[in-house]
């Protein structure tokens, strides 16, 4: 043995903690659906990878296309989910909306009430939007908060928080930065980072 | 079709009414004016889905745009601030004043 003596922490698995009763639940509707024949596990299991393997980056495949087509940036505002097909990505039913930023407004996302985010299209949402703080703080403080992530807008554009509560959820369309002209779909993506889709970053450019 | 009774520019005040349940109306807008932006869409009433309803009928939910000083008295920051926040047909009254 090496001279390791020092304790280190147990880490618990997950099943050291007993189930809870919602765990208990799902885990009797899976089994019963599938004994059912509404669905097979292989088909769960590509649902659950489908959702974990949807990126920012398919978001910002959207936003990057914007240079090349000005017509696909009005059907993006018209309906996020059906120009998602055009790039072969499937967001799901649930209706998702873009806002715009311009240089009069500045969106910005959050769900107070609960966590609710465009999942199907951005992935998994980090954890600070799901944290009480962000969700508390966001729509009474939203200039405190940016200013947090380093994100510093002018005294005189509006900033528009867009709290989605109901059956709807919300990504922003960021401006295309100065020095982008002439930029690919891919370098423009590029830019467009998953923070900028939440409203709480702006693009950068990358610097030669 | 199901009539709407409120349409786009309209002000709009949330019922100050603090039931028990699954509610999607946040706290924060109850009594709150603010004008309709936009028709979202006409959705199962969450109120009766959360609970093994259908939700029927569908509701008018409706994007209700609040300026920032309506909401938060002591706001700090530019008074032209807003918040966009879904809220169905029937948390909403119509108001003339704010």
């Amino acid at each position: 043995m090496p001279d390791h003596f020092h304790a280190h922490p147990e880490q618990p698995d997950i099943e050291d903690t007993p189930f809870t009763e919602h765990q208990v639940m799902a885990q009797a509707l899976e089994e019963l659906l599938i004994a059912k024949g509404f669905f097979t596990a292989d088909a769960m299991r590509k649902g659950l990878e489908g959702m974990s393997t949807a990126s920012p980056a398919d978001g910002a495949r959207r936003v990057g296309r914007f240079g090349e087509a000005a017509a696909f940036e009005e059907r993006v505002l018209h309906s996020v989910n059906d120009t998602a097909m055009e790039l072969s990505l499937h967001v799901g039913q649930i209706p998702i909306h873009a806002v715009k930023n311009t240089p009069q407004v500045h969106h910005v996302i959050v769900c107070t009430l609960c966590s609710c985010y465009p999942t199907a299209l951005l992935g998994g949402s980090p954890d600070w939007y799901k944290s009480r703080a962000y969700r508390s703080r966001v729509v009474r403080e939203p200039r405190a908060v940016l200013e947090e992530f380093g994100t510093h807008l002018p005294a005189d554009i509006e900033v528009r928080v867009h709290d989605s509560t109901a059956e709807r959820r919300y990504v922003v369309i960021p401006m295309r930065p100065e020095g982008t002209e002439g930029m690919t779909e891919a370098e423009l993506a590029a830019c467009v980072t998953r923070d900028c889709m939440i409203g709480t970053a702006l693009p950068q450019v990358p610097q030669p | 079709m199901i009539p709407l009774r409120f349409a786009v520019g309209q002000r709009v005040r949330v019922r100050a009414v603090f039931p028990p349940g699954h509610i999607r109306t946040p706290y924060y807008t109850r009594g709150c004016v603010g004008i309709i932006e936009s028709l979202a869409g006409i959705d199962p009433n969450p109120e009766h889905l959360a609970y093994g309803h259908l939700g029927h009928p569908p509701v008018p939910l409706y994007r209700v745009r609040f300026h920032q000083p309506d909401l938060w008295p002591n706001y700090g920051g530019n008074l032209q601030d807003t918040v966009v926040v879904d809220i169905f047909e029937h948390w909403l009254e119509a108001t003339a004043h704010a």
